[in-house]
């Protein structure tokens, strides 16, 4: 193995950083997949692996993806919700693998809310 | 490959022999069967903390905490958690007595009022994997000291953060570096000390599990500072995957080229090898540890000369403690005026405390200097379990002295602590609640250190045994009335003809018990009476006609069968047949059972 030099840890570090991150749980941007059994059913799982097939590609570092259960409109699974700062939570529906890369370039990376696949702005008011 | 998730599994040795390693596999296993494997990675930490409660499970990056997780738990957490997103509520910390669980590891109290800096990546990072100490500003310390700073201004650095040795006694680490740097023989050593024997304390194996690295490092750029060229990682026998981790960082540190020869490119060398200590309590004794290390018997000698001087092979040594070294890259990369601003005036930065006895959170904290006791036990270690009340905490093992409740105000900080007749120590720290017998717990200390103490010095040796033998008797109801006057006038000959700081600071726990519980003394000299009953010569059990319902409940788990009366009436105990084991008191619904 060669031998490190000062320069080398930065390289090593910025490597490792993505799955690192994820335990700080901190992001720019927090993208909810909903997987409730209905979510699942109408395809959650393709939605899923292709956000994280996207942000392998384009290497994004900041931004944090989870699973969330049924959000209660299982006609319009698969859904996902974006949580950007500054911006209500937006929620999609009928999602399918090209909708979210689509989204993902324009919202996720872009900042810009893709209406023509939005349900809603917000989320329910808790308690 | 990217991850949503990472299950951060505590692999340290207290959830490991919980069944830590089993749960693993079963999370594996499960993610895999639910097709999950390109979403979740597993990953293996050290030291979640909350020992008591492990295995331990943190889900990130929501920040879940699980607790008491068993193999059969483990299908339904992956098909609720990981596959729809629902985290698990039975299986989250629930406060003592509360029924509400606290979902997020964030808000738990305690970890919430903890400081991190020897633990900054217990929880975070793989041990076993280089790059993600890396990644966690691993080893940026090391190279700013070789590329930036000269030994001396590493050494000023350290001096200027009143950085104190975390091994006990306290010495300024700067000051002892900069007295190994003087000696103008070579080669020198840097040895670090991970022969922690004190009973009920496990800072340093934690350390050595969670983040090997961050020893390491530590000890590096002592040796640049001291023109050390060789190290040892003295660690305690009884420490095998301690040992484990820290051959691997090495071997992983070596292939990076930041272990051996010109590290870093900078013409700098420090090579290292892991010892296995020789396994008596007195090898963490510094003299005692080089002796080992040279294989002498290990046994103290006279200071001077001191290690710095004439330590390992006659050579300039420098020991530090685990605790000690894995603060210094973070002194390094933050600066001194950083980690100066945490803690008291005369004791900087955090504390690693093993939090163990009669306490709901008994595990492991860090803490910043200056704390009080009565945060330590009631916001981060939850209080005392059963409702029983707090009697005193037990700081410094062996070596340490017993704190009483009107003390727990006191802020935890060097002199503090000293002036209270205890001492810091490693960091064990032992609560003990009501039902304790302080006569019998300094007798357990006693008993400890007579059975360590090495032999070489008479006064430890003979005055150990003469001291323990007393409160044998004193808890046997044979006490005389000139057997506290004995033990305090035994106890500063003991300190005063010891050699190493085994023989001179063994007294203490009889010493404090004595100032803050010769009252429980007297009891049981003057008055044959064991006020907390547990000394069995000096209890009767008996039962109460009036709160006795006549259950039987007694009766069934009597083992000597001295419980006897009529179902639905008060029952009597033979005294003659008790043998004061506790069970009838232990099972009674109505608290009918009394010890006097």
């Amino acid at each position: 193995m060669p031998k490190l030099k000062p320069q080398d840890l930065d390289k090593i570090a910025e490597k490792v950083k993505r799955t690192m991150l994820l335990r700080e749980g901190e992001g720019r941007v927090r993208v909810m997949v909903h997987m409730g059994t209905c979510g699942i059913a109408a395809g959650a799982r393709a939605i899923m692996k292709a956000l994280l097939d996207e942000i392998e590609a384009n290497d994004v570092k900041d931004v944090l993806v989870t699973a969330a259960s049924c959000a209660g409109l299982c006609s319009r699974e698969p859904m996902m919700t974006i949580e950007a700062p500054d911006q209500p939570p937006v929620k999609y529906v009928d999602l399918t693998p090209d909708k979210v890369k689509e989204i993902f370039s324009r919202h996720i990376m872009g900042g810009e809310i893709v209406t023509e696949y939005a349900l809603a702005q917000g989320s329910e008011r808790m308690l | 490959m990217v991850y949503r998730t990472n299950a951060m599994i505590c692999t340290c040795t207290n959830c490991i022999s919980n069944g830590a390693l089993q749960v693993k596999d079963a999370l594996e296993k499960e993610i895999k069967k639910q097709h999950l494997e390109g979403d979740v990675k597993v990953v293996p930490t050290g030291a979640s903390g909350l020992c008591v409660k492990g295995p331990i499970l943190v889900v990130q990056p929501e920040g879940i905490f699980y607790q008491l997780l068993t193999v059969e738990a483990v299908p339904h957490l992956v098909e609720e958690h990981f596959l729809k997103g629902r985290p698990v509520k039975s299986l989250m910390y629930v406060p003592p007595g509360e029924e509400a669980p606290i979902p997020n590891i964030r808000d738990i109290p305690f970890f919430k009022n903890q400081r991190l800096i020897a633990l900054r990546n217990r929880g975070l990072i793989d041990p076993d994997e280089i790059e993600e100490y890396i990644a966690r500003d691993g080893y940026r310390a090391l190279a700013k000291a070789l590329t930036s700073m000269t030994p001396e201004e590493v050494i000023a650095e350290i001096k200027a953060s009143g950085l104190r040795g975390r091994g006990g006694a306290g010495f300024p680490t700067g000051q002892k570096w900069e007295f190994c740097r003087a000696s103008s023989e070579t080669p020198k050593y840097i040895i670090c000390n991970a022969d922690e024997g004190d009973p009920g304390a496990f800072m340093d194996r934690s350390v050595l599990e969670a983040d090997p690295h961050s020893v390491l490092e530590g000890m590096t750029i002592g040796a640049y500072a001291m023109g050390g060229t060789q190290g040892y990682m003295y660690v305690r026998a009884e420490y095998p995957l301690a040992i484990k981790r820290m051959k691997r960082a090495v071997e992983q540190a070596r292939d990076y080229g930041l272990l051996g020869k010109d590290i870093f490119g900078t013409g700098f060398d420090f090579d290292l090898d892991v010892f296995q200590g020789a396994g008596a309590f007195v090898c963490g004794e510094e003299t005692s540890l080089i002796a080992s290390i040279e294989g002498q018997p290990p046994e103290p000698r006279m200071r001077p000369p001191f290690p710095a001087q004439s330590g390992l092979w006659g050579k300039p040594t420098n020991i530090n403690n685990v605790e000690t070294w894995a603060n210094v890259p973070v002194i390094i990369n933050w600066g001194a005026e950083w980690f100066s601003q945490i803690g008291t005036d005369t004791s900087k930065g955090t504390k690693v405390f093993s939090l163990a006895g009669n306490i709901n959170n008994a595990g492991l904290v860090e803490v910043p200097m200056g704390i009080t006791l009565r945060q330590i036990v009631y916001d981060i270690g939850g209080g005392i379990p059963n409702r029983k009340s707090f009697k005193a905490v037990q700081t410094g093992g062996p070596s340490g002295g017993f704190i009483p409740s009107d003390l727990l105000d006191l802020s935890v900080d060097y002199d503090r602590l000293q002036e209270a007749g205890a001492i810091m120590g490693s960091g064990g720290m032992i609560v003990v609640d009501e039902e304790t017998c302080m006569v019998d717990m300094a007798k357990y200390f006693l008993e400890f250190t007579t059975s360590e103490s090495c032999g070489r010095c008479n006064a430890c040796r003979e005055g150990l045994q003469a001291m323990y033998q007393i409160l044998t008797n004193i808890c046997a109801g044979q006490g005389k009335d000139d057997d506290i006057e004995l033990l305090e006038e035994l106890a500063p000959a003991v300190k005063d003809g010891s050699l190493c700081a085994l023989g001179r600071t063994a007294p203490n726990p009889v010493l404090t018990t004595l100032r803050y519980f010769r009252d429980e003394y007297e009891a049981h000299i003057k008055e044959q009476r064991c006020p907390a009953g547990v000394c069995k010569a000096l209890i009767a059990y008996s039962i109460d006609p009036e709160k006795c319902k006549g259950c039987m409940l007694c009766v069934k788990n009597c083992p000597q069968g001295a419980i006897s009366g009529e179902k639905g009436q008060p029952q009597t105990i033979d005294q003659e047949k008790c043998i004061k084991c506790g069970a009838c008191r232990e099972v009674c619904k109505f608290e009918a059972v009394t010890v006097r």
